[in-house]
């Protein structure tokens, strides 16, 4: 677009023959330098939280990071008022409640986009394809409450952290389904036709050759949405409560992860709490963006493109 | 990210030679692994549409109890009382919370993220347009409790000026009322102001992809008809793009009215026997920060169903606008054809 920019100032001739003809009118070029100006200073203006964050996190919460014990100890035994201990046992539980919502909504997702573009017909496809987009718009909190209402008081079950689970799952789904979909829109319809007429049955040809040919894609999909459950915390205050100790069983007791710990004590005002609390978000970032960062660096391997 | 943009395979008209852009139904051999697989994919896209059937249902079933039970009004009271024998609760304090917290965002967040979606497609030079938009959207990859913490922390003071300097000059107007009771960060204009920085990811992204797809010949005919770059974009990107827009401000709306851990930690509550206000500059809670902050007191069936039902109305809420924006969406597809 370039050339584009280029060609509407010199293109018009400086010495304008007649105003009829147009030289743009002074007015009218001013109104398009402020137009440029608006749009740099719009940029600017968007990157401000942006910067202004990571530089708060990196700053209030950086040297926690550098501390081994940071990766290596949990808070057990340590009051808000004392200095030490880590957070393994958030990030633990943070990465065992991604990885299981994972193995439940990758599956669901990546079937449902299959069924979206190799199988759905007609108004039940239309449907499917609708909720998908109402299920991408359910707020955390509501799904939250829906599990809720549906594991602790339909079933009378306790609030355990694999109810958590189902509730990321809800919010997971969608994310897993459009991208998928997306991806596999993009396998052309020559390769598939080519399958059939090896006589491959429809099945093995998407197994075979729809899914390994978008695969890329599809984990790059399966990283933004983890990266999206990882840091939803609404879930985790309804379904999950915080503990301070290392918690690994998903079906007995609490399990502590970085959101909770954040809102455990984000409200005190005592140093070593403080820090903690900037630590673990810092921590919380960092991993949300380096699985939004791999995603990205995936998807350039993809085989498929635009 | 198109996967918010509701664009699916589903939704594609025929190709230009009339064929569907996949014929592929006639592929399923009828064996049994092709039933099998078929019938899973199937079962999958059924059990997508059985979930959201089943949040509609087990909330209108676990909220009408306690509906039922309230002596207040739900839809009119500001009263929130949901233990013991007579339970009073009534929603309209969160709606307004709700709602003016949202328009906030939204002013905000529309604009800018107009501003930047053409910064991206039709201003940034080559090398910057990518880094931009990634930029833009790691935005949306911070947790919200984070943006929490720092609008508690660390952006929360600088809006103190702000609020005093807004009541001095629109004071007389009983929206910009400002008495410093609560601080400024815990009002409902900050929190406004932090969902803006939210949302703005998203309708950065939705704008910039139909942007996008402004056809090069509509650009370059505005321009050989001696349009400035600004004249070119307004008759030319804004137009096309103009649905597009729509529907990126009502998904950022749908996320503005559910969003929780922000708004939770911000915003403080008002006391039960303080008098409604009109101004933005005052305390309240919206639907998702009132359940967040109670989510302690669900111990007995009666308290549980007034949240719920609190939920409920904010699923409803959200459905609509979300479906509101798909409609949007598909009309310009119809009409782009």
């Amino acid at each position: 677009m370039s050339t584009l920019s280029t060609l509407d100032e010199s293109a018009l001739p400086t010495t304008a023959p007649s105003d009829d003809f147009g030289g743009k009118s002074s007015a009218r070029a001013v109104k398009d330098q402020v137009a440029r100006v608006v749009m740099w200073a719009a940029f600017l203006v968007a990157l401000i939280p942006l910067v202004w964050i990571l530089g708060s996190a990196v700053f209030k919460g950086g040297q926690m990071l550098l501390d081994l014990t940071w990766w290596t100890h949990s808070q057990n035994g340590i009051t808000s008022r004392r200095e030490g201990g880590g957070a393994v046992h958030a990030i633990q539980g943070t990465l065992i409640q991604a990885g299981v919502t994972a193995l439940i909504s990758v599956p669901i997702g990546v079937l449902t986009a299959i069924y979206l573009v190799e199988y759905g017909r007609g108004r039940l496809a239309k449907t499917v394809s609708f909720m998908v987009d109402i299920l991408t718009g359910i707020p955390s909190i509501v799904a939250a409450l829906f599990v809720y209402a549906v594991w602790v008081t339909t079933f009378g079950f306790q609030r355990l952290p694999i109810a958590v689970c189902l509730a990321l799952t809800m919010l997971m789904i969608p994310t897993v389904v459009r991208s998928t979909e997306e991806m596999l829109k993009l396998v052309p319809n020559e390769l598939r036709e080519a399958s059939y007429a090896l006589g491959v049955p429809k099945w093995k040809t998407i197994m075979k050759i729809v899914i390994p040919t978008s695969f890329s894609g599809i984990v790059t999909g399966v990283l933004l949405g983890l990266a999206r459950v990882m840091g939803e915390t609404a879930p985790l205050i309804i379904l999950g409560p915080y503990t301070a100790v290392i918690a690994t069983n998903l079906f007995d007791g609490l399990m502590p992860t970085l959101p909770t710990m954040i809102f455990q004590s984000y409200g005190e005002s005592v140093q070593p709490s403080v820090d903690r609390v900037w630590g673990a978000s810092l921590t919380l970032i960092l991993l949300v963006f380096l699985l939004n960062i791999a995603g990205r660096f995936i998807s350039r391997f993809s085989k498929v493109r635009n | 990210m198109s996967s918010i943009t509701g664009h699916s395979a589903i939704d594609e008209l025929p190709t230009g030679d009339g064929r569907p852009p996949l014929e592929a139904d006639q592929a399923g051999t009828g064996r049994l692994g092709d039933r099998i697989f078929g019938g899973l994919a199937t079962g999958s896209g059924i059990l997508v549409i059985a979930l959201v059937t089943l949040v509609g249902v087990f909330l209108v079933w676990q909220a009408v109890p306690s509906l039922l039970n309230n002596d207040a009004n739900f839809l009119t009271s500001r009263e929130w009382v949901t233990a013991g024998e007579n339970p009073r609760f009534g929603i309209v304090d969160l709606l307004w919370a709700t709602i003016i917290t949202s328009i906030i965002a939204m002013l905000i967040a529309v604009p800018l993220g107009v501003a930047v979606a053409l910064f991206i497609t039709q201003y940034a030079p080559g090398w910057l347009s990518k880094p931009a938009a990634t930029l833009v959207d790691l935005l949306a990859a911070v947790p919200s409790i984070v943006y929490g913490l720092w609008g508690l922390q660390v952006a929360g003071e600088y809006f103190e000026p702000v609020a005093r300097f807004t009541d001095t000059v629109l004071g007389w107007l009983p929206f910009f009322t400002y008495t410093g009771t609560p601080s400024a960060k815990s009002t409902l204009a900050f929190a406004g102001i932090i969902l803006a920085i939210m949302i703005l990811p998203i309708v950065t992204a939705i704008s910039r992809e139909v942007f996008a797809q402004v056809p090069t010949t509509h650009k370059e005919g505005a321009l050989a008809l001696g349009a400035t770059k600004w004249e070119m974009i307004r008759t030319a990107v804004l137009p096309f793009g103009k649905p597009g827009i729509i529907s990126a401000a009502m998904l950022g709306l749908g996320r503005a009215l559910g969003e929780t851990l922000a708004v939770t930690l911000l915003l403080s509550a008002l006391n039960a026997s303080e008098s409604f206000n009109w101004s933005i500059f005052g305390g309240g809670e919206t639907f998702a920060s009132r359940i967040a902050n109670d989510a302690g007191e669900f111990d007995s069936a009666q308290k549980t169903g007034a949240y719920i039902a609190a939920g409920l109305v904010l699923f409803i809420l959200t459905f609509i606008v979300n479906a509101a924006a798909r409609v949007v969406i598909e009309r310009r597809k119809a009409f782009s054809e």
